[in-house]
């Protein structure tokens, strides 16, 4: 299968490959995928008193597309708010790294392990995610 | 040492810089038509021919008129089956196969039964091997042939065909054997197996794609209904005139595989074990497929916690699969390696090595290292790696299926 330049580069070069500590009061973890299905990703976010994502780590198995959107999006995330992190949606991802059709299924899990994480962290706070975004949600092929 | 690195031998082989110089002739100087009776260059051709036919039967000991040549195994075992089934149609409408076999056997079956008779696919055993008793219980009265591959194309373990043919005569059913990739790599006696069609290749054996044969054993006949039409070339099994380069490719290649086999085995065998020791360095390898009744030339590996297309990805400096080449581009798991009990994690973590005779020591050594050093950056990136080393079973976590 060929991959696209960006596919190659982050698999060969992953940015923040790594984990935090999952009991910090400052991080929130999202892990989705199956085995079974070929693919799981864990997705951690590190958030500032201001709600601000300052850092983000992932570890993923799965194809090379699956650890390229998971790489992407941890730089993606980075300086944005929770609210911005959540507005990701897996067709930017998808465009971003020229992903084909067969490889779509990696860039919605991708999404999902955002939201994963960012709704880690919000019940561990207490807090209650604000009303959605009302932006039509894209596509999930 | 020369990059990439080959270790798909089973998917195809080059061919043999001896056989590629014995088959260009064929191309220029002796072009004629092998049915051409009136003319010398009809003459010199059919005598080609028919060497390579005296070739081919010599590797696997049976007369060289029981082979009736054709585009390859894909071809021989459409007419062994097809044909067969046609033929003996009014005898019974059952067939029995086995759920490892290549997609040849298993997609020509599937169009029987399309055609209104009824196959039985047989489970194996967790070492790939087929129980004959559990082949004696699928017998029924109707039961007209039996397809068993003799050397599986993922795995390269053997079936016992000498034991399975036994049963078959004693049942009174036909028994066909694709031995696409067996020649050159174990020995096979026609004369003392039970065995009454049987299908070749050449592209697996150092000889050039596009020809391969069928063995229809004649002493018991076995009659088989032309799947292909026309002049009635090969004794009207197969019309089409013969492609005498193609042909005398495949005799050489065979005629080197009968010379070299028992020293380029065991020089294989010699690389294959070492590159098994190599592998079993690393934590949390699973051989797929019995090591004891196997090919020397083929290891399958499960690397767990790693998927097996980002390894493949990784490693591409060395051209490997991780099952057959047909179902290379699909993304399920292999369907061997599933029949084999293995969970889908370890069907999906799997690479095919297979080596052959331009296989070195020093590229064996690059692999293992190569391998090792992916094996270890892929886990440092996995989270069923680190929850396995937190000690967590991943058969008890919920995961969402999706």
């Amino acid at each position: 299968m060929a991959y696209s330049n960006k596919v190659i580069d982050h698999y060969e070069n992953p940015r923040n490959v790594g984990s935090f500590d999952k009991a910090d009061q400052s991080v929130g973890t999202g892990m989705v995928g199956a085995p079974a299905c070929g693919d799981v990703m864990k997705l951690q976010i590190r958030v500032n008193s201001q709600g601000i994502i300052e850092d983000a780590r992932f570890k993923t198995y799965g194809c090379g597309s699956a650890i390229a959107s998971s790489s992407l999006v941890t730089e993606w995330v980075k300086g944005k708010t929770l609210e911005h992190a959540g507005t990701i949606r897996n067709t930017q991802i998808a465009e971003e790294l020229s992903l084909p059709p067969v490889k779509i299924h990696c860039s919605i899990l991708a999404e999902d392990a955002i939201k994963a994480a960012i709704a880690d962290y919000r019940k561990r706070h207490g807090v209650e995610a604000p009303a959605p975004v009302q932006e039509k949600k894209a596509a999930t092929g | 040492m020369k990059f990439p690195i080959y270790l798909d031998y089973s998917a195809t082989t080059p061919v043999d810089p001896r056989v590629a110089e014995k088959m260009i002739p064929y191309l220029t100087e002796h072009f004629g038509n092998p049915a051409s009776r009136s003319h010398l260059f009809g003459w010199k051709t059919e005598e080609a021919v028919e060497e390579a036919r005296a070739q081919v039967a010599s590797l696997v000991n049976c007369d060289a008129k029981d082979i009736v040549w054709t585009s390859g195994a894909t071809e021989s075992i459409n007419l062994a089956l097809k044909g067969a089934a046609e033929f003996y149609k009014t005898k019974g409408k059952h067939l029995i196969t086995v759920k490892t076999e290549h997609k040849a056997t298993l997609d020509t079956c599937r169009e029987l039964e399309r055609r209104g008779f009824e196959v039985t696919y047989l489970d194996v055993e967790p070492d790939g091997l087929l129980d004959l008793g559990k082949l004696e219980a699928a017998f029924r009265p109707d039961t007209i042939l039996v397809s068993v591959m003799l050397v599986n194309n993922e795995i390269g373990v053997i079936q016992d065909v000498a034991a399975i043919g036994a049963a078959c005569r004693k049942r009174g059913a036909l028994f066909h054997v694709d031995a696409a990739q067996a020649t050159g790599k174990c020995p096979i006696d026609l004369q003392a197996l039970k065995v009454d069609l049987m299908s070749f290749s050449a592209h697996k054996t150092y000889g050039p794609k596009g020809i391969g044969a069928l063995y229809v054993r004649r002493k018991p006949r076995v009659r088989l209904e032309a799947q292909i039409h026309g002049g009635g070339h090969e004794r009207g099994f197969r019309s089409g005139t013969l492609a005498t380069h193609q042909i005398v490719g495949m005799g050489e290649a065979f005629r080197l595989a009968k010379a070299e086999m028992a020293t380029d085995n065991e020089r294989i065998r010699a690389l294959r074990d070492r590159l098994l020791a190599g592998m079993q360095g690393i934590e949390e390898v699973f051989i797929n497929g019995s090591l004891v009744h196997r090919v020397p030339h083929n290891l399958n590996i499960s690397f767990n916690f790693v998927e097996g297309e980002s390894l493949i990805m990784a490693v591409k400096d060395i051209a490997v699969s991780s099952g057959s080449a047909c179902t290379s581009a699909s993304l399920e798991p292999s369907y061997v390696l599933r029949a084999l009990g293995r969970s889908d994690e370890l069907a999906h973590s799997s690479i095919r090595f297979t080596l052959g005779r331009f296989t070195t020591s020093e590229e064996v050594d690059y692999t293992i290292q190569h391998l090792e050093a992916k094996v270890q950056k892929l886990r440092e990136m996995s989270p069923l790696w680190e929850m396995h080393k937190e000690g967590i079973d991943l058969a008890s976590v919920q995961w969402a299926a999706h």
